[in-house]
């Protein structure tokens, strides 16, 4: 069962996946309790601008002007959220569609999208030992600001007047967590896909959130779901030859149905 | 000032003080929404703000939370030493919570997450969970630490949330409008509680309410607010004043 790790590509996928389903799966669990999961939507869609920019302006790395991108636009989002009356899905509907046209845009300037389309559905197999690196920085980042800012996170979301009556500042750890969710989108586009991104982050947490009953299992089921669907998902894929990601997000569903009609079931 | 009040004062120890807010103004644009407000809040008193629908009550409570944008002053002064501080501790409980049935968080998740750093999704911390219920049974609501929010009743909820807001204990207990939501009986329930706070601790309340009756059974001081004061004073005060009669309909109470 386990040959296929004697390949290299297998081997860094794996170690990507055992990395990055974790963050997705932590970030998810927020996400979902602050109704954001068209905001992280729009981050993946908004991405292939972030690629755009950085082939335009000719940054060494494009990692780098991805994240600065990332960072820009999701606290350009939230300062325009919270200056106008328009609702919320409105004003990132606006920002994610011209983001990602401007983006395709740029993209097919030379009549050569193609060469870009893998950010559309994304090549896990293709990750490279330094992307696994980024990605582990990134988790370790990401463990740091839950463990400093969740509480604030949650109770902001609760009710931000009593939250700063307790002198908690939500807006700040609103406008950090969405920046790390753009980061962590952009990270992981290369290989997952914009298609794909938002469901890695919303049907982890989803699927635990219909069983949970407190913090804790909720934060616990949303890694078990994400870490186990995304290997298995791996491994299915290496022996079926379908495409890893969406064999990924199918198990996931699949996990949130079935947790959903536990929920159905479950009597209290 | 009733007389209940008065007795309350002189029982009030070293952390006696009085709190003044001093020419208030709020406004959206060019929109007076408060203008120069002057309040005057003591210790040991409930003060009960009233007013038609979109008089302003709610934004005085968000000025004073530090929420929107006014000018003014709000001093806290300790009437035993004549110190004037910054340091005012305000709580607040607010008209509701962003909460669904479902949503996988127990009373001791929400409680820990407003006064404790330590992050709630990591194991339970033993102190901090026993510090949480000895708050709670200051409202006979320690059963209730480990179920989930979203399905305590809202009366259980409320005396959650009057718990948070006292934890630490504040100079200045803020209640939005809290009735709403709860049936007769857990008004009245929920009034009770109030007076037994504030004969317990030393704390000033300030309370929105609709309910004219409840209102003139418990408060110390009525502030009859329409974009400004239009009177305040004890109950039976404000309620003999013009301005009630014409804008809650004189009589009926």
């Amino acid at each position: 069962m386990f040959d296929f790790l004697s390949y290299e590509f297998m081997r860094n996928a794996l170690l990507a996946i055992l990395v990055s389903s974790p963050i997705f799966a932590l970030l998810g669990t927020m996400v979902v309790n602050k109704k954001m999961a068209f905001f992280s939507d729009a981050i993946g869609h908004s991405a292939l601008c972030g690629i755009a920019v950085g082939i335009v302006f000719g940054f060494t790395s494009r990692s780098v002007s991805m994240v600065l991108f990332a960072v820009l636009f999701s606290v350009l989002l939230n300062l325009v959220k919270d200056r106008t009356t328009y609702g919320a899905d409105t004003i990132i509907s606006v920002f994610a569609s011209v983001a990602m046209s401007l983006g395709l845009v740029l993209l097919s300037k030379d009549g050569n999208f193609n060469k870009y389309s893998s950010y559309l559905v994304g090549d896990i197999l293709s990750i490279t030992g330094t992307e696994i690196v980024s990605l582990l920085i990134c988790l370790v980042l990401v463990i740091a600001f839950w463990a400093v800012a969740y509480n604030g996170l949650s109770s902001d979301n609760l009710n931000r007047a009593l939250a700063k009556s307790k002198g908690i500042r939500g807006k700040v750890y609103d406008y950090v967590f969405s920046a790390f969710i753009a980061v962590v989108i952009m990270f992981s586009i290369r290989w997952i896909g914009i298609l794909l991104i938002n469901s890695l982050i919303i049907l982890p947490a989803a699927s635990s959130r219909n069983i949970a009953r407190n913090t804790r299992t909720y934060h616990l089921g949303s890694v078990i779901f994400s870490v186990l669907c995304g290997v298995a998902g791996l491994i299915i894929s290496y022996y079926t030859s379908a495409p890893s990601g969406p064999m990924i997000v199918l198990l996931l569903g699949g996990t949130f149905f079935v947790t959903f009609i536990i929920h159905a079931f479950r009597k209290d | 000032m009733t007389e209940h009040a008065h007795k309350l004062k002189d029982s009030c120890n070293v952390h006696c003080h009085c709190i003044k807010i001093n020419g208030l103004n709020v406004s959206f644009g060019d929109e007076k929404i408060l203008d120069d407000v002057n309040l005057h809040m003591h210790c040991g008193e409930l003060t009960v703000l009233i007013g038609p629908n979109g008089a302003g009550k709610s934004t005085l409570l968000r000025a004073l939370l530090d929420e929107v944008p006014h000018e003014g002053t709000i001093e806290f002064k300790e009437t035993k030493t004549g110190n004037i501080s910054n340091m005012m501790k305000i709580g607040y409980v607010p008209q509701s919570l962003n909460i669904e049935r479902e949503i996988p968080m127990t009373v001791y998740d929400l409680f820990a997450s407003f006064i404790s750093r330590y992050p709630v999704w990591l194991f339970k911390n033993r102190k901090l969970y026993d510090k949480i219920r000895e708050q709670l049974r200051l409202f006979s609501v320690e059963d209730c630490i480990d179920k989930q929010v979203g399905k305590l009743s809202g009366g259980q909820l409320q005396r959650v949330m009057l718990s948070i807001a006292i934890t630490p204990m504040p100079n200045l207990l803020i209640l939005d409008e809290p009735v709403s939501g709860i049936d007769e009986n857990g008004v009245r329930d929920f009034y009770r509680l109030v007076n037994e706070m504030k004969s317990r601790n030393d704390l000033a309340i300030l309370l929105v309410s609709h309910d004219l009756e409840l209102v003139r059974k418990y408060a110390d001081k009525v502030v009859l607010l329409d974009r400004k004061i239009l009177c305040k004073g004890t109950p039976d005060e404000v309620y003999a004043d013009p301005d009630f009669k014409r804008i809650f309909g004189g009589g009926e109470v």
